[in-house]
């Protein structure tokens, strides 16, 4: 019997295939051009210029940040400078119902969603009055164990749909983080539910010192989503309108019952990995770092807005001079809040106190008191 | 009244709750329509529907951030790790979010989820089935463990830990869940969650146990009274926080105490108890607390079990040690 001619199979060909579906989706360039007209979310001036307040604003958070945290009055401080589009645009298309779960460095968000930027400071020093959240403010503290914010946010959304609230679960990691077991479970789960999820891999280059290469073979991280089976999209990280754009259209989608979907924008972050000591200049070069500043959210949009004439440099100073004034207020509001207390900490940890934390609570208290 | 196994008696309780309590939620791997691999969830996902009773995709740590994340949307989620064995997979879910989330919040959020999960030695399961990894839970502030060993007690203590606002391990003993039936109330009761039980008063020696070594401890207890020893035997039912009081009070009655468990003796909490009891009842004491435990090895292949568990044979020695001393 003469064997049967069969198709053969080509692996190679199947992967070159799913791989070159994931192109970037840019919509401004970095002249300030508008390079897809039909992807342009014609945003109002108003909201515009909003959006260019909020990414300037993070800006100087982000330089006073440093500063502060040199002359240590600040701690624990993830630098943002560069990924503002990626962080601040892709909030921007957020509403106050929907649920926040951030990385560590993702505090930016947290404070246009209406966290007070005293609190944050707090936060970055320790203080567990930093992470009191208001009962209507939608968000969790930054989360510090990388891939965790995933698997909590399938959770958040599933309890969104069973509430049927129209509203989305939000989470950030980065590309390190796409190499966690937790994010792949997070987005599956979200999958399997069909849950309303926003699920943001901001790939800023580097973990730490480690570059994305060296993460995964795959070339695009918005291309794991096939393994959840959900939509996943690929991003210019550093293209304001762009970022806006594909998370606004997750969350229509997600609201409408379309389930998640995965984002990754590429971005640049210009700062250390935190200012706890790490040394970029160790695994990057001045080269790479031009390259990026060549692409900085914040040139191309102002250009664009002021071809748009609706920005100008008057309207920046002006934004960071409150941004400043602001900063400087939370800073000594911070400083005002009481020392944390040996009781305070045994007092938050349960509803019914325990007994052994009872009896701790006495101890201490007695030595408070002397 | 009705006689029932431990696992109809944990059956009951969740349905319990979820008549009571619209939040609660149940879910898994096979705990819906399956009605879960030790049946403990059979017939709720009919009552109750899909939308509070379903299964999961397989994957214990992904289960640990659903609870986490439907506890913040309001829920009171009560998920299965199919055997505890399992928990290393959700270890961070569990030790380093559910049970630190009240605190990292400032006391602004809680979650109020229960863990339940089996374990336990004696039914000779596969590997990494039985293991007794309690200390593992016990050690993460922020968390509450149950471990019942009857009927009665699982029932009123599950009710207990799902109405519970922070977060609850309850370890539930394969061996124990169909070995005997007892008188369980229908109506709903609870048992309050860090209270042990004395389960046979005695004035000799102090047995303190927990889980399947309740029994043993008992029957130990009957054959020490054989040889003119009163034993009084305590099931500490929740291992954290442990009832300080009722543990003193029984020592300080006896004068000589044994602590027994399952795990080896390099895990569990046995170690703990001795520690409270030199703390708070040092002179009250004839002899030193001996442990009864397992041996320092990995938990054993199944067909070693029963020379490596420990037994009511192993108690009576080791009490009479304490006796003797």
């Amino acid at each position: 019997m003469a064997a049967k001619k069969s198709k053969q199979f080509d692996p190679l060909e199947t992967l070159e295939a799913i791989q070159e579906k994931f192109e970037m989706v840019q919509i401004l360039d970095e002249e300030g051009n508008i390079v897809n007209e039909d992807l342009d979310p014609k945003l109002s001036d108003e909201q515009l210029e909003e959006l260019m307040n909020r990414m300037v604003y993070t800006r100087i958070l982000d330089q006073r940040s440093i500063s502060l945290n040199r002359q240590g009055r600040l701690g624990f401080y993830a630098p943002t400078a560069g990924q503002e589009a990626s962080q601040l645009a892709s909030h921007f298309a957020l509403e106050k119902e929907d649920y926040i779960l951030p990385g560590y460095r993702d505090v930016p968000q947290l404070i246009w969603h209406g966290w007070p930027l005293h609190q944050a400071f707090l936060f970055s020093r320790g203080h567990f009055m930093g992470n009191q959240m208001a009962e209507d403010l939608n968000v969790l503290p930054p989360q510090i164990i990388i891939g965790a914010q995933y698997i909590q946010a399938a959770g958040v959304a599933l309890g969104l749909q069973k509430r049927k609230k129209e509203a989305v679960a939000v989470t950030y990691t980065g590309d390190g983080g796409s190499s966690q077991g937790d994010f792949y479970e997070g987005i599956n789960f979200a999958g399997a539910f069909n849950s309303p999820a926003i699920f943001i891999v901001q790939n800023n280059q580097f973990a730490i010192s480690t570059p994305r290469e060296l993460q995964t073979a795959a070339k695009t991280i918005a291309q794991k989503a096939v393994a959840a089976g959900i939509p996943g999209i690929l991003v210019d990280g550093m293209d304001p309108l762009a970022v806006y754009a594909v998370t606004k259209d997750a969350r229509d989608r997600a609201v409408k019952g379309g389930g998640p979907t995965l984002i990754e924008t590429l971005c640049y972050r210009y700062g250390p990995h935190t200012m706890a000591g790490d040394d970029p200049t160790r695994y990057r070069t001045s080269d790479t770092d031009s390259e990026w500043e060549k692409k900085d959210p914040l040139v191309r949009f102002r250009v664009y807005l002021e071809k748009k004439g609706i920005w100008n440099e008057e309207k920046e100073n002006a934004v960071i001079e409150k941004a400043k004034e602001e900063i400087k207020a939370a800073i000594k509001k911070a400083d005002g809040t009481p020392k944390q207390k040996v009781t305070d900490l045994l007092g938050i940890m349960y509803e019914e106190v325990p007994f052994n934390v009872q009896e701790q609570i006495d101890i201490y208290k007695e030595k408070e008191s002397k | 009244m009705a006689q029932l196994t431990m696992i109809q008696a944990i059956t009951d309780a969740l349905a319990t709750e979820m008549r009571n309590d619209e939040n609660v939620l149940v879910f898994g791997e096979d705990v819906g329509v399956n009605g879960g691999v030790f049946r403990a969830t059979e017939g709720l996902q009919k009552e109750f529907g899909e939308d509070r009773v379903f299964d999961t995709p397989l994957a214990e740590s992904g289960i640990g951030g659903l609870a986490i994340g439907l506890s913040l949307q309001g829920f009171r989620p009560v998920p299965e790790i199919q055997f505890f064995g399992f928990l290393y997979e959700v270890m961070d879910s569990v030790n380093g979010q559910m049970a630190r989330m009240r605190f990292r919040s400032g006391g602004s959020l809680n979650a109020p989820i229960t863990i339940r999960s089996p374990f336990g030695g004696g039914v000779h399961t596969p590997e990494m089935h039985a293991d007794s990894l309690e200390l593992l839970v016990t050690s993460q502030p922020g968390l509450k463990v149950v471990i019942p060993s009857s009927p009665y007690d699982a029932k009123g203590l599950l009710i207990s830990a799902i109405r519970d606002n922070d977060p609850v391990i309850f370890l539930e003993h394969m061996k124990l869940y169909r070995s005997f039936r007892e008188e369980v109330p229908e109506e709903e009761y609870t048992i309050p969650l860090g209270k042990a039980a004395v389960k046979r008063e005695g004035t000799d020696i102090t047995l303190i146990a927990y889980g399947a070594m309740v029994q043993e401890s008992m029957k130990a207890a009957e054959q020490l009274e054989k040889d003119g020893y009163s034993a009084e035997v305590i099931d500490l039912r929740t291992v954290q926080p442990l009832d300080i009081e009722t543990i003193v009070a029984s020592v300080e009655k006896t004068g000589r105490a044994v602590m027994v468990q399952e795990a080896q003796k390099q895990a569990g909490i046995a170690a703990n108890v001795v520690a409270e009891i030199m703390d708070r009842a040092i002179l009250s004491l004839e002899a030193p607390v001996l442990r009864v435990t397992a041996p320092d090895t990995v938990f054993p292949f199944s067909q070693a079990e029963e020379v490596w568990l420990p037994n009511a044979k192993d108690i009576i020695e080791t009490a009479k040690k304490v006796l003797t001393f």
